[in-house]
Protein backbone atom coordinates (compact mmCIF):
# COMPACT_ATOMS: atom_id res chain seq x y z
CA UNK A 1 0.00 0.00 0.00
CA UNK A 2 1.29 3.17 -1.04
CA UNK A 3 1.60 6.23 1.31
CA UNK A 4 -1.62 8.15 1.74
CA UNK A 5 -0.88 11.91 -0.12
CA UNK A 6 0.30 14.74 2.15
CA UNK A 7 0.84 18.28 1.24
CA UNK A 8 4.32 17.75 0.90
CA UNK A 9 2.96 16.00 -2.14
CA UNK A 10 0.96 18.54 -3.57
CA UNK A 11 3.64 20.88 -2.84
CA UNK A 12 6.13 19.14 -4.75
CA UNK A 13 4.28 18.78 -7.93
CA UNK A 14 3.36 22.54 -7.23
CA UNK A 15 7.03 23.46 -7.21
CA UNK A 16 7.70 20.87 -10.59
CA UNK A 17 5.16 22.52 -12.69
CA UNK A 18 6.61 26.29 -11.40
CA UNK A 19 9.84 25.46 -12.89
CA UNK A 20 8.86 23.83 -15.89
CA UNK A 21 7.29 27.21 -16.49
CA UNK A 22 10.29 28.74 -15.28
CA UNK A 23 12.22 26.72 -18.03
CA UNK A 24 9.38 27.55 -20.57
CA UNK A 25 9.59 31.82 -20.11
CA UNK A 26 13.38 31.54 -19.87
CA UNK A 27 13.94 29.38 -22.85
CA UNK A 28 10.96 30.10 -25.46
CA UNK A 29 11.34 33.47 -27.48
CA UNK A 30 7.91 33.33 -29.58
CA UNK A 31 5.86 35.86 -27.54
CA UNK A 32 2.61 33.97 -27.63
CA UNK A 33 4.83 30.95 -25.88
CA UNK A 34 5.70 32.60 -23.13
CA UNK A 35 2.83 33.94 -22.17
CA UNK A 36 1.68 30.22 -22.56
CA UNK A 37 4.16 29.70 -20.34
CA UNK A 38 3.57 32.73 -17.76
CA UNK A 39 -0.22 30.43 -17.62
CA UNK A 40 1.74 27.14 -16.28
CA UNK A 41 3.70 29.68 -13.17
CA UNK A 42 0.09 31.04 -12.31
CA UNK A 43 -1.06 27.48 -12.30
CA UNK A 44 1.35 26.12 -10.25
CA UNK A 45 1.10 28.98 -7.67
CA UNK A 46 -3.08 28.02 -7.66
CA UNK A 47 -2.32 24.62 -6.86
CA UNK A 48 -0.33 25.90 -3.88
CA UNK A 49 -3.16 27.76 -2.50
CA UNK A 50 -5.65 24.95 -2.94
CA UNK A 51 -3.33 22.76 -1.13
CA UNK A 52 -3.17 25.18 1.68
CA UNK A 53 -6.38 25.80 2.13
CA UNK A 54 -7.24 22.50 2.00
CA UNK A 55 -5.03 21.46 4.86
CA UNK A 56 -5.29 24.66 6.95
CA UNK A 57 -9.47 24.21 6.49
CA UNK A 58 -9.32 28.05 5.58
CA UNK A 59 -11.40 29.28 2.00
CA UNK A 60 -8.99 32.35 1.98
CA UNK A 61 -7.01 30.24 -0.19
CA UNK A 62 -9.45 29.67 -2.74
CA UNK A 63 -10.88 33.09 -2.78
CA UNK A 64 -7.00 33.84 -3.69
CA UNK A 65 -7.04 31.33 -6.70
CA UNK A 66 -10.38 33.37 -7.80
CA UNK A 67 -8.52 36.62 -7.95
CA UNK A 68 -5.46 34.92 -9.37
CA UNK A 69 -7.35 33.78 -12.52
CA UNK A 70 -9.44 37.27 -12.49
CA UNK A 71 -5.66 39.07 -12.89
CA UNK A 72 -4.80 36.03 -15.61
CA UNK A 73 -7.55 36.95 -17.78
CA UNK A 74 -6.91 40.57 -17.96
CA UNK A 75 -3.15 39.85 -18.57
CA UNK A 76 -3.79 37.42 -21.22
CA UNK A 77 -6.50 39.80 -22.98
CA UNK A 78 -3.78 43.06 -22.63
CA UNK A 79 -0.98 40.54 -23.91
CA UNK A 80 -2.68 38.57 -26.80
CA UNK A 81 -3.76 42.39 -28.02
CA UNK A 82 0.12 43.57 -28.08
CA UNK A 83 0.99 39.99 -29.25
CA UNK A 84 -1.77 40.87 -32.37
CA UNK A 85 -0.71 44.16 -32.72
CA UNK A 86 3.35 43.08 -32.55
CA UNK A 87 2.76 40.88 -35.54
CA UNK A 88 0.72 43.28 -37.43
CA UNK A 89 3.10 46.48 -36.80
CA UNK A 90 6.38 44.56 -36.74
CA UNK A 91 5.77 41.58 -38.38
CA UNK A 92 7.68 39.23 -36.39
CA UNK A 93 7.12 37.60 -32.73
CA UNK A 94 10.23 36.83 -32.12
CA UNK A 95 11.35 38.18 -28.29
CA UNK A 96 14.68 38.93 -29.32
CA UNK A 97 14.36 40.65 -32.63
CA UNK A 98 12.08 43.18 -30.53
CA UNK A 99 14.00 45.87 -29.48
CA UNK A 100 12.33 49.32 -30.51
CA UNK A 101 10.01 50.89 -27.80
CA UNK A 102 8.39 52.23 -30.25
CA UNK A 103 7.43 52.33 -33.84
CA UNK B 1 -6.91 13.18 1.20
CA UNK B 2 -6.40 11.68 -2.33
CA UNK B 3 -6.42 8.39 -3.59
CA UNK B 4 -2.66 7.85 -4.30
CA UNK B 5 -3.25 6.26 -7.45
CA UNK B 6 -5.45 8.77 -8.75
CA UNK B 7 -3.01 11.43 -7.70
CA UNK B 8 0.51 9.96 -9.33
CA UNK B 9 -1.73 9.29 -12.69
CA UNK B 10 -2.79 13.04 -12.44
CA UNK B 11 0.58 14.50 -11.97
CA UNK B 12 2.25 12.17 -14.51
CA UNK B 13 -0.94 13.63 -16.79
CA UNK B 14 -0.08 17.16 -16.03
CA UNK B 15 3.63 16.99 -15.60
CA UNK B 16 3.84 15.17 -19.44
CA UNK B 17 1.62 17.83 -20.73
CA UNK B 18 3.22 20.78 -18.81
CA UNK B 19 6.22 19.72 -20.68
CA UNK B 20 4.61 19.08 -23.94
CA UNK B 21 3.41 23.27 -23.83
CA UNK B 22 7.55 24.40 -23.41
CA UNK B 23 8.47 22.12 -25.71
CA UNK B 24 5.49 21.76 -28.84
CA UNK B 25 6.75 22.92 -32.11
CA UNK B 26 3.71 24.58 -33.12
CA UNK B 27 1.97 27.07 -30.90
CA UNK B 28 -1.21 25.62 -31.22
CA UNK B 29 -0.12 21.53 -29.96
CA UNK B 30 1.57 24.19 -26.90
CA UNK B 31 -2.15 25.52 -25.97
CA UNK B 32 -3.67 22.50 -26.89
CA UNK B 33 -1.00 20.57 -24.23
CA UNK B 34 -2.20 23.72 -21.88
CA UNK B 35 -5.47 22.70 -21.78
CA UNK B 36 -4.76 18.99 -21.17
CA UNK B 37 -2.40 20.43 -17.70
CA UNK B 38 -5.62 22.74 -16.84
CA UNK B 39 -8.04 19.73 -16.67
CA UNK B 40 -5.52 17.93 -14.38
CA UNK B 41 -5.42 20.56 -12.17
CA UNK B 42 -9.02 20.64 -12.46
CA UNK B 43 -9.41 16.79 -11.30
CA UNK B 44 -7.02 17.70 -8.30
CA UNK B 45 -8.87 20.71 -7.14
CA UNK B 46 -11.81 18.79 -6.95
CA UNK B 47 -10.10 16.08 -4.96
CA UNK B 48 -9.10 18.82 -2.69
CA UNK B 49 -12.98 19.69 -2.22
CA UNK B 50 -12.43 22.85 -4.45
CA UNK B 51 -15.26 22.53 -5.90
CA UNK B 52 -16.34 26.13 -7.13
CA UNK B 53 -12.48 26.98 -7.91
CA UNK B 54 -12.32 23.39 -9.91
CA UNK B 55 -15.70 24.89 -12.13
CA UNK B 56 -14.11 28.10 -12.27
CA UNK B 57 -10.41 26.57 -13.63
CA UNK B 58 -12.70 24.83 -16.63
CA UNK B 59 -15.24 27.43 -17.58
CA UNK B 60 -12.74 30.19 -17.66
CA UNK B 61 -9.43 29.22 -18.07
CA UNK B 62 -9.87 26.57 -20.46
CA UNK B 63 -13.06 27.52 -21.69
CA UNK B 64 -12.06 31.41 -22.56
CA UNK B 65 -8.46 32.46 -21.54
CA UNK B 66 -7.05 29.39 -24.14
CA UNK B 67 -10.03 29.38 -26.86
CA UNK B 68 -8.54 33.37 -27.28
CA UNK B 69 -5.13 32.04 -27.30
CA UNK B 70 -6.48 29.79 -30.07
CA UNK B 71 -8.16 32.37 -31.91
CA UNK B 72 -4.90 34.37 -31.76
CA UNK B 73 -2.90 31.81 -32.87
CA UNK B 74 -5.23 31.14 -35.87
CA UNK B 75 -5.65 34.52 -36.68
CA UNK B 76 -1.66 35.46 -36.49
CA UNK B 77 -1.21 32.56 -38.98
CA UNK B 78 2.34 31.76 -38.18
CA UNK B 79 4.97 30.64 -40.52
CA UNK B 80 7.10 27.97 -39.83
CA UNK B 81 9.99 30.06 -39.69
CA UNK B 82 8.54 31.96 -36.39
CA UNK B 83 6.78 29.13 -35.39
CA UNK B 84 9.68 27.62 -33.60
CA UNK B 85 12.75 29.91 -32.92
CA UNK B 86 14.58 29.30 -29.95
CA UNK B 87 17.60 31.25 -28.36
CA UNK B 88 21.21 29.48 -28.88
CA UNK B 89 21.93 26.69 -27.23
CA UNK B 90 23.82 28.21 -23.99
CA UNK B 91 20.66 30.27 -23.37
CA UNK B 92 18.53 27.12 -23.57
CA UNK B 93 20.89 25.13 -21.18
CA UNK B 94 21.26 28.00 -18.56
CA UNK B 95 17.62 28.19 -18.53
CA UNK B 96 17.35 24.94 -17.98
CA UNK B 97 19.96 25.20 -15.12
CA UNK B 98 18.02 27.67 -14.05
CA UNK B 99 14.62 25.63 -13.72
CA UNK B 100 16.42 22.44 -11.71
CA UNK B 101 17.93 25.23 -9.23
CA UNK B 102 14.61 26.48 -8.60
CA UNK B 103 12.96 22.75 -8.47
CA UNK B 104 15.68 21.85 -5.18
CA UNK B 105 15.34 25.49 -3.62
CA UNK B 106 11.40 24.54 -3.51
CA UNK B 107 12.24 20.59 -2.64
CA UNK B 108 14.02 21.59 0.06
CA UNK B 109 12.00 24.47 1.66
CA UNK B 110 8.85 21.68 1.43
CA UNK B 111 10.89 19.22 3.23
CA UNK B 112 11.44 21.51 5.64
CA UNK B 113 7.24 22.24 5.98
CA UNK B 114 5.58 21.18 8.87
CA UNK B 115 2.30 19.87 8.28
CA UNK B 116 0.64 23.02 9.17
CA UNK B 117 -1.96 22.92 12.31
CA UNK B 118 -5.96 23.45 10.92
CA UNK B 119 -7.52 26.41 11.68
CA UNK B 120 -10.64 24.66 11.69
CA UNK B 121 -12.35 22.02 10.32
CA UNK B 122 -11.90 21.17 6.61
CA UNK B 123 -14.70 23.51 5.26
CA UNK B 124 -15.39 21.88 1.34
CA UNK B 125 -15.03 24.82 -1.48
CA UNK B 126 -18.61 25.15 -2.73
CA UNK B 127 -19.98 27.96 -4.72
CA UNK B 128 -22.22 29.04 -1.36
CA UNK B 129 -19.31 28.83 0.77
CA UNK B 130 -16.79 30.73 -1.12
CA UNK B 131 -19.37 32.98 -2.84
CA UNK B 132 -20.27 34.37 0.56
CA UNK B 133 -16.77 35.06 1.70
CA UNK B 134 -16.31 36.76 -1.42
CA UNK B 135 -19.19 38.72 -0.95
CA UNK B 136 -18.37 39.53 2.88
CA UNK B 137 -14.93 39.65 3.65
CA UNK B 138 -13.49 40.62 0.16
CA UNK B 139 -16.17 42.74 -1.11
CA UNK B 140 -13.61 45.48 -1.54
CA UNK B 141 -10.81 43.28 -3.95
CA UNK B 142 -13.76 41.83 -5.58
CA UNK B 143 -15.17 45.44 -6.76
CA UNK B 144 -11.35 46.06 -7.64
CA UNK B 145 -10.94 43.06 -9.24
CA UNK B 146 -14.03 43.57 -11.94
CA UNK B 147 -12.16 47.42 -12.35
CA UNK B 148 -9.25 45.69 -13.40
CA UNK B 149 -11.15 43.58 -16.06
CA UNK B 150 -12.90 46.71 -17.19
CA UNK B 151 -9.47 48.12 -17.79
CA UNK B 152 -8.22 45.10 -19.23
CA UNK B 153 -11.26 44.84 -22.02
CA UNK B 154 -10.54 48.66 -22.63
CA UNK B 155 -6.92 48.13 -22.57
CA UNK B 156 -7.03 45.39 -25.61
CA UNK B 157 -9.81 47.64 -27.99
CA UNK B 158 -7.41 50.81 -27.83
CA UNK B 159 -4.49 48.33 -28.57
CA UNK B 160 -6.52 46.24 -31.46
CA UNK B 161 -8.32 48.69 -33.02
CA UNK B 162 -6.78 50.56 -36.05
CA UNK B 163 -8.38 53.93 -35.55
CA UNK B 164 -10.46 55.30 -32.96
Amino acid sequence: MTPPITIHHLIALSGVLFSIGLVGVVTRRNVLLILLSLEILLSASNLAFVAFSRSLGDLSGQIMVFFVMIVAAAEVTVGLAITVLLSRQAGKLNADELKSLKW
Amino acid sequence: MIHPLLFYAVSALIVASALGVILARHPMYAVLSLVLTLFGLSTLFICLHAFFVAAIQVVVYAGAVLVLFIFVVMLLDMAPEIVFRVRSWTMISLGTALGFLILWQIAAASLQLKAPAAHGPAADGTTAAVGRLLFTTYALPFEAASLLLLVGIIGAIVLAKKKL
